[in-house]
Formats: C-alpha cells, sequence, structure tokens
C-alpha cells in the first residue's frame, strides 16, 4: 500500500519532500507561519512520518496564502505550495473537509459565481459566501461606500458562451 | 504596439480605478488593447486551493481565445497574471496533462503568445526615457514605496519577473515621473490576498505591519500594480496607520495630465485627495 510521503509526492509531481533538510527558510519567510498551528517545514516531517490525519486536519494548509515566498527560497526546490494545494484538495477528496470552514466556503462561494456567470460578480459572490458560512455582518460597515463608489455593481457583463464554462466544470468534476 | 487585453474580474468592479487609468495610459503610450473574446475568470485562488485540473482549465479557455488575436497578452491582474503563467508552465512541461486538458476545454492551446504584465510591457517596450518625456507636472512631493507583492514575481521560474527578490521596474517608473521614490525592505511581501474576507483578522495584521514599515521609510503613499493588493491595502489596515493607495498606472496618468486622471482617485476607500491638493498635484 501506497505510504502517505508516496501519495503527496506523486501529487506534488516535482522534487519528492525527501529533498528536506528541514533548514525552515520556508518557515521564516511565510507571512502566515505565526498563525498556523504547524509551521511550514514541520508538515513536511509529519507527512514524512505518514501523520496523515493530523496534516489533513491541521488549519495550517487552508491558512497558506499560496504567495509562494516558501518555493521561490527552498534550497532544495521543494514545492511548498504546490504541497499545501494538494493537502488541500486530499482533505476535500477523503471527506476529512476543511479545518478553516469559513476559508473552504469563500472558495466554494467563489467557484459557484464563476460556474453562474462565467466572471466573478463580486456583491453576488460576497452573498452567497455570507449564507454559506452565516458570517452575515462582518464587512456591513465597508459595503455601502464601496456601492456608492461604484466599486460593486450587481449588473456586470458575464461570459456569453456559457456552456464552455459550465464543461470545464463537469469534466473536472468540481466538488 | 498592439496587444490582447485581459482585464479579468476584478477591473470590471472593485479594481476599475485600474482598468480606466490602464486604458489612458496605454493610449497615451501608443499601446493598442484588443480585449480578449468573450473571457471568463482566470480561477484565482480559489480554483487552485481545491481542483488543479479545474485551475489549468479555467485559464487555458482564456489562453486559447487570446490566441486567435495572435497577439503577446497584457495582463493587469496579478492574480490573473499568475494563473495564467502558471497554466502556461503547466501545460508547456506536461503532456498529458495539456492533452487533458484540451478535451476539457474543447480546443488546442498552441502556447505561441507571451503572457505579459504592463510593467514588463511600459518599462521594456516603451522605455523610461520615452516614459518621461510625456510627462507634463512632475509628482513633486509625492512618496511613494512601490509595492509588488507576491503574484507578479512568484514562482521566479514560472513569472519570469527580472529581479524577483528585490525589484525595481516600478521604482524606476516612479521616478520617471517625479516621485520621491523611498526603499524599503517589503517590495515583495504578502497582503494577505484572498483570506482578506475569510480571515480578516490576520488580513489586518499583514496590511498594518506593511503601513507602518511604509511609514518608517518615510513614504506617504503606497505604489501597487495589483488588485487584490490595492482591496486591502486600502481598506484593512488600522485607521491610524492608514495611507494612500495608487495603482501605478493613476500616478502616471496624473503626472502626463491625461483626460480623467483626477476621477479615479475618487472611488479609493482611504481619500488620496487631500494629500494630492496638498501637494498642489490636482
Amino acid at each position: 500500500m501506497e505510504t502517505f510521503l508516496e501519495e503527496v509526492n506523486k501529487k506534488i509531481h516535482g522534487v519528492p519532500l525527501q529533498a528536506c533538510y528541514h533548514c525552515r527558510k520556508c518557515t521564516a519567510g511565510c507571512p502566515t507561519a505565526s498563525h498556523m498551528e504547524y509551521n511550514p517545514n514541520k508538515v513536511i516531517k509529519m507527512i514524512q512520518n505518514g501523520q496523515r490525519d493530523k496534516v489533513l486536519n491541521s488549519s495550517t494548509i487552508w491558512l497558506c496564502l499560496s504567495c509562494e515566498t516558501c518555493i521561490t527560497r527552498c534550497p532544495n526546490q521543494v514545492d511548498i505550495a504546490r504541497m499545501m494545494d494538494v493537502l488541500r484538495q486530499m482533505a476535500i477528496e477523503s471527506g476529512v473537509g476543511a479545518r478553516e470552514k469559513n476559508i473552504l466556503k469563500f472558495h466554494q462561494a467563489f467557484l459557484a459565481g464563476i460556474k453562474r456567470g462565467g466572471r466573478i460578480n463580486e456583491p453576488m459572490m460576497m452573498a452567497q459566501y455570507k449564507l454559506m458560512s452565516g458570517d452575515l455582518f462582518s464587512d456591513v460597515t465597508i459595503a455601502p461606500g464601496m456601492f456608492l463608489k461604484g466599486k460593486l455593481s450587481l449588473l456586470s457583463p458575464r461570459t456569453k458562451d456559457m456552456k464552455s464554462v459550465k464543461n470545464i466544470f463537469e469534466k473536472t468534476k468540481n466538488i | 504596439m498592439k496587444v490582447s487585453y485581459y482585464p479579468g474580474c476584478s477591473l470590471h468592479a472593485t479594481g476599475k480605478e485600474y482598468d480606466q487609468s490602464m486604458k489612458a495610459v496605454s493610449r497615451a503610450l501608443n499601446i493598442e488593447l484588443k480585449e480578449v473574446d468573450d473571457w471568463s475568470c482566470c480561477g484565482a485562488s480559489s480554483a487552485h486551493s481545491t481542483n488543479f485540473d479545474l485551475s489549468i482549465a479555467l485559464s487555458a479557455r482564456n489562453l486559447i481565445n487570446a490566441e486567435k488575436d495572435s497577439m503577446d497578452v497584457m495582463v493587469p491582474c496579478a492574480a490573473c497574471f499568475n494563473r495564467f503563467k502558471m497554466a502556461e508552465h503547466h501545460l508547456k512541461a506536461d503532456k498529458d496533462l495539456k492533452a487533458k486538458i484540451e478535451g476539457v476545454v474543447g480546443a488546442k492551446y498552441q502556447g505561441g503568445i507571451a503572457i505579459r504584465n504592463p510593467i514588463d510591457i511600459i518599462y521594456n517596450e516603451i522605455g523610461i526615457d520615452a516614459l518621461s518625456a510625456k510627462v507634463v507636472k512632475p509628482l513633486a512631493g509625492l512618496k511613494p514605496v512601490s509595492y509588488y507583492g507576491c503574484l507578479l514575481l512568484r514562482p521566479p521560474e514560472v513569472c519570469e519577473f527580472e529581479n524577483y527578490e528585490n525589484p525595481f521596474m516600478l521604482d524606476k517608473m516612479m521616478g520617471a515621473i517625479g516621485t520621491d521614490v523611498k526603499n524599503w525592505s517589503y517590495k515583495t511581501d504578502c497582503c494577505g490576498g484572498s483570506l482578506s474576507i475569510s480571515k480578516t483578522a490576520i488580513v489586518v495584521d499583514m496590511c498594518d505591519k506593511l503601513m507602518s514599515a511604509a511609514r518608517e521609510a518615510g513614504a506617504n503613499c503606497v505604489v501597487t500594480a495589483c488588485p487584490l493588493c490595492m482591496a486591502n491595502l486600502d481598506m484593512r489596515p488600522s485607521s491610524g496607520l492608514k495611507l494612500p493607495v495608487f495603482y501605478f498606472t493613476e500616478l502616471i496618468s496624473l503626472a502626463m495630465g491625461l483626460d480623467g486622471s483626477k476621477e479615479t482617485f475618487k472611488s479609493h476607500m482611504f481619500d488620496p485627495q487631500p494629500l494630492l491638493g496638498q501637494l498642489q498635484l490636482i
């Protein structure tokens, strides 16, 4: 049977995680490391040790911003940003779900917006996120100002060939 | 020169000042823009965070549409630029993936056009000398720090941005239009990007750190080339730390005295007009 390490390596499709010698450059440069329960290099160590449940259940994988500072500075070209994407996808596919539920709900509301109109209509996307997350009151003081300044509009042009956009979602089996 | 233009979703909404000033500056610099036909969203962070194939296919659909015009495609939004470059990188490196994605999109990807950001086009195609020659009102008194963020630069082998750890193109452009650009060590730090809505407190911390650093460097404003950085820096810092934030094209437009150049400042959430007024620039 495939180990957790082998499974992740296969999906990263690049430099294997064994190449990491834990110099912690990724962690030193990570802008959200101080908010994470495990530092980026600690996640690599946990994968090396086969701690599948702990990793997929961690908030760390959802707090990664994909700023790509880690891969830029890694002396061994270990693609940690790609690793985080892979782990998020594994958490969703395996039914573990997201420890940071609202972050995943934001992504789902965003993708639903593309599926609906081909392009993101920000107020519609925000309304959907608020309904999905129950986070109804954040930013209520900012939104009216944005409407007045014309930065938010309920009507914005959509993609015409929506069939091709919907096909992409169908064929890639978006969750 | 003539290029394809992919505005992306933000430039039609929260980032409309970028779209307006980009078009004005392009016209003045003789860069003709042809909008990509029937474009759709690039997928942004939400696609690549949850579904790799979807993220590549959503960007590929737009690249394939752009290829019909056989011109370089200019992508002002740093997030869209990053996703397009990433899709190009994977499609060129992995034949199996390319075949799969072409099946998903229902069209062939040639990979024959260059994906370019406007900093690169203005700096390398138009040039600093031609830019300064068009300045009618040098922006004296404006002291920006230039903020490149993440997505134009990283990963470097994908984005191919010059000097990715200490970029200078934006700094040089800001110098050419008469501003007193301040040096700082946070040019390429992250603003918090897509966590702005779902994890606001973290983003407030990150933006406060950037604004504090900009103030320490002696800046009185921040210049960006990304609508996500703009939204976060314009709205998220704590009230005592805020500074006016500009798209680089807004300042170029102002320095060139282009029609409508003062209009875009009205829709910023943190009003830059008092600073510009005090410096007698508007």
